[in-house]
């Protein structure tokens, strides 16, 4: 019986997981910018990976190998933002322009052709 | 002093952990390069307040859970931005006030609106304290501007207000 | 279950690497590393429990170790042209 409640639990948080590592991958391909594409990026490296990794502890029961998926997931949420600080950093540096909705335009297109006057984000 | 025992214990656990295998011979040689290693830090300089915070372990267990369900909720709404055919994005770059004064407290609010789906901090200028954040949407970049992550961080670094 | 992850996980590792291929910016591509990382670690838990040998946790461990030095080596490259000593100056 408990064993039962445990695959679902585990087989909710992998679907779950997946669903927004897909979203995430989905969105890479979709957003119009580099600083955009870190949004939906992080989307998938933070709670498509963090679902995953709970999702695997509740198959694996109590064990060494619990402890090390949780180390792992706490490996990874704090060193995943200091990399994307990191990236973003990097890339305002070296001259990326972000591409940025005008204040004026109430509903901003999002597409190539930014209202902005800021350039669009090829360097 | 007691910060540099429980880099010792932290560094043993971590052995511990990776190791798997306990016999006598490599739990006391673990022991033995845990205590040598902390040591180490005091003199190398990651023994101390900023390199080893354990003290804030208490408050952060009542910052992280929220945090946690901040995630949750900013990655269901960029996922819905993602997957909405005309992708309703208006990004924003702006500067936003920070209230923590500690390296912890300004590393943690950092991270967080990082960590937070839909916010990135670009950049960190502690002279004026501020951060440059790119967001997606006005309505994330108005969640920032808000301050209630801010508050939460000042609470977290132990200066109650 | 775990096999149904595991192709949604490879699936997601497939758009990434087409935005890779296709990125713009040298940090275009940078984004995509770091997420094809993030998905590896994931891939190889996954595949340590499909075939029940946890063994494949360590390796999933030391890629997180190894794939954040190498996003930091990558991306100090970048901003200073140089992995050495000219990088130290910047520090406080």
């Amino acid at each position: 019986m408990i064993d039962l409640v445990r695959e679902i639990a585990a087989g909710l948080f992998l679907f779950a997981g997946a669903f927004f590592l897909l979203a995430g991958a989905i969105g890479m391909n979709r957003m119009p910018d580099l600083f955009t594409r870190m949004h939906a990026a992080s989307v998938g490296d933070t709670l498509g990976v963090s679902l995953m990794l709970i999702g695997m502890v509740f198959l694996a029961g109590f064990t060494l190998v619990t402890v090390k998926l949780v180390f792992l997931l706490a490996f990874l949420l704090f060193m995943g933002p200091v990399a994307s600080h990191a990236l973003a950093a990097a890339a305002l540096q070296a001259g990326v322009k972000p591409l940025l909705a005008s204040e004026r335009t109430k509903k901003p297109s999002g597409k190539r052709k930014p209202s902005s006057v800021k350039g669009s984000g090829k360097p | 002093m007691l910060r540099t025992a429980s880099l010792a214990l932290a560094l043993f656990a971590f052995w511990l952990l990776l190791s798997g295998h306990y016999t006598v011979w490599l739990v006391i040689s673990g022991l033995v390069i845990s205590i040598l290693l902390a040591l180490a830090g005091r003199k190398l300089g990651f023994a101390d307040e900023e390199g080893h915070p354990i003290d804030r372990l208490f408050s952060g267990l009542i910052y992280w859970p929220w945090l946690a369900r901040e995630i949750v909720k900013s990655s269901i709404s960029v996922t819905r931005i993602i997957l909405d055919p005309k992708l309703p994005i208006s990004p924003q770059l702006f500067h936003t006030k920070v209230s923590a004064r500690t390296s912890i407290g300004v590393a943690t609010y950092a991270n967080s609106i990082t960590l937070t789906p839909g916010t990135i901090t670009v950049g960190v200028d502690r002279e004026h304290d501020r951060f440059l954040v790119h967001a997606l949407t006005k309505a994330g970049a108005d969640d920032v501007e808000a301050g209630d992550m801010d508050r939460r961080v000042r609470r977290f670094e132990g200066r109650a207000e | 279950m775990i096999a149904a992850a595991l192709l949604a996980v490879l699936v997601a590792m497939a758009l990434v690497v087409v935005r890779a291929l296709r990125g713009p910016t040298t940090f275009d591509r940078l984004l995509a590393a770091n997420s094809i990382g993030n998905l590896a670690i994931v891939v190889l838990a996954l595949f340590g429990f499909l075939t029940e040998r946890p063994e494949f946790l360590d390796l999933g461990l030391t890629y997180a170790l190894l794939n954040y030095v190498g996003i930091f080596a990558v991306l100090k490259f970048f901003r200073h042209g140089s992995l050495g000593a000219e990088a130290e100056a910047d520090k406080p």
